[in-house]
């Protein structure tokens, strides 16, 4: 059976994705400070019949992503489905902007993002197999006032992607960005009352999108009839760009 | 362990992992313009030596390897 590793899978987005693809493969629950609802996302998944750990990682040092992935190859030999979803916001305005605000979000979630790819490629080389999906945004292809530093890391993983299916397309591994509009999440639980009704009013599609929304697309991606598709960006956002 | 040993196993890897003509594999042989191996095909065969063997290589190590004899001494002074 195939393995994915999910980072941040403990909550949002990534937990869905795991549930999702619990049920085709062996899922790597990769979080950061949510422990226990990393193990309930594995024990979840284990109650529908699948089979799934649960890893503690800091994305943004190298050591803990090597250790994680030491880890990870103990149990089940390699990743062959690496889900890079893990990310955070930092949000200010340019004239405001620190530098830890900048450095942080650029580090968790674009270089952060280059340790677990590198980390992973290697073995999916060897294997000839891969799937490299990247969750960055539509704030990375539109850009957003506040997110500067958000909207850089989420381009640059489109440089990122893009520049992985290129070289590494003649091993039969994909590599593809999906950008997500709004998201129901904690990262946009602050997103209320006429804000709300705002955004859904520019949607072509009248509700916030959910989880599920993104995990069918990451499910998609991981299975063979994706393999003519690579170097792609795909919003999932209700319409919101068009 | 023999430099004709080391040989030998590097040939075997050569064919199985990049799937090459083991007649062309010489001692002689330039891997880029002989063997015809892309640098994935380089990082491939550099995995399959590290497993085989148990040793590390870094890429510095690498610089000066065009060869397939330059890759079997590099491999027998570190076994
Ligand atoms: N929600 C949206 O509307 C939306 C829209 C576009 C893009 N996205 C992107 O989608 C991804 C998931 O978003 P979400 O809304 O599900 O976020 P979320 O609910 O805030 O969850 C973030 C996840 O990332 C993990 N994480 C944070 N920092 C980490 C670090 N340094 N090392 C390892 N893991 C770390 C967290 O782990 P712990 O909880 O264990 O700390 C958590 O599992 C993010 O990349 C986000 O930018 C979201």
């Amino acid at each position: 059976m195939k393995t994915v590793f999910v980072t941040g899978a403990s909550r949002g987005i990534g937990k869905s994705i795991a549930l999702e693809l619990g049920k085709d493969y062996q899922v790597v629950i990769g979080f950061s400070n949510s422990q226990d609802k990393a193990h309930e996302v594995v024990e979840e998944i284990k109650k529908l019949g699948g089979e799934s750990l649960a890893v503690q990682l800091n994305i943004e040092d190298r050591n803990s992503v090597d250790q994680a992935f030491n880890l990870i190859e103990e149990t089940y030999k390699h990743v062959d489905i690496l889900v890079n979803n893990a990310g955070i916001t930092k949000d200010n305005i340019l004239p405001r902007m620190k530098d830890d605000e900048w450095n942080d979000v650029i580090q968790t979630n674009l270089t952060g993002n280059f340790y677990t790819s590198q980390r992973a490629i290697k073995k999916m080389i060897k294997n000839k197999w891969g799937r490299l999906i990247f969750i960055s945004s539509v704030v990375g292809i539109s850009g957003n006032q506040g997110q500067a530093n958000y909207a850089a890391s989420k381009a640059g993983l489109i440089g990122l992607s893009k520049s992985i299916s290129k070289e590494v397309g003649s091993r039969n591994i994909t590599s593809n960005v999906i950008a997500p509009g709004y998201i129901e999440t904690d990262m946009t639980s602050f997103i209320d009352g006429e804000n709300r009704e705002n955004i859904i009013e520019q949607l072509s599609i009248k509700r916030m999108g959910k989880p599920e929304d993104i995990a069918n697309m990451v499910s998609f991606l991981s299975k063979n009839e994706s393999e003519y598709i690579t170097g792609q960006v795909i919003p999932i956002d209700g319409g919101l760009t068009t | 362990m023999e430099v004709s040993e080391v040989f030998e196993k590097v040939k075997g890897l050569f064919v199985e992992e990049l799937g090459i003509d083991s007649e062309k594999i010489t001692m002689d042989a330039k891997l880029e313009e002989d063997l015809e191996i892309d640098s994935l095909g380089i990082v491939e065969v550099v995995m399959a030596f590290e497993d085989e063997f148990e040793i590390e290589i870094d890429d510095e190590e690498l610089a000066d390897v065009g060869t397939v004899g330059q890759a079997v001494n590099l491999l027998q002074s570190k076994l």
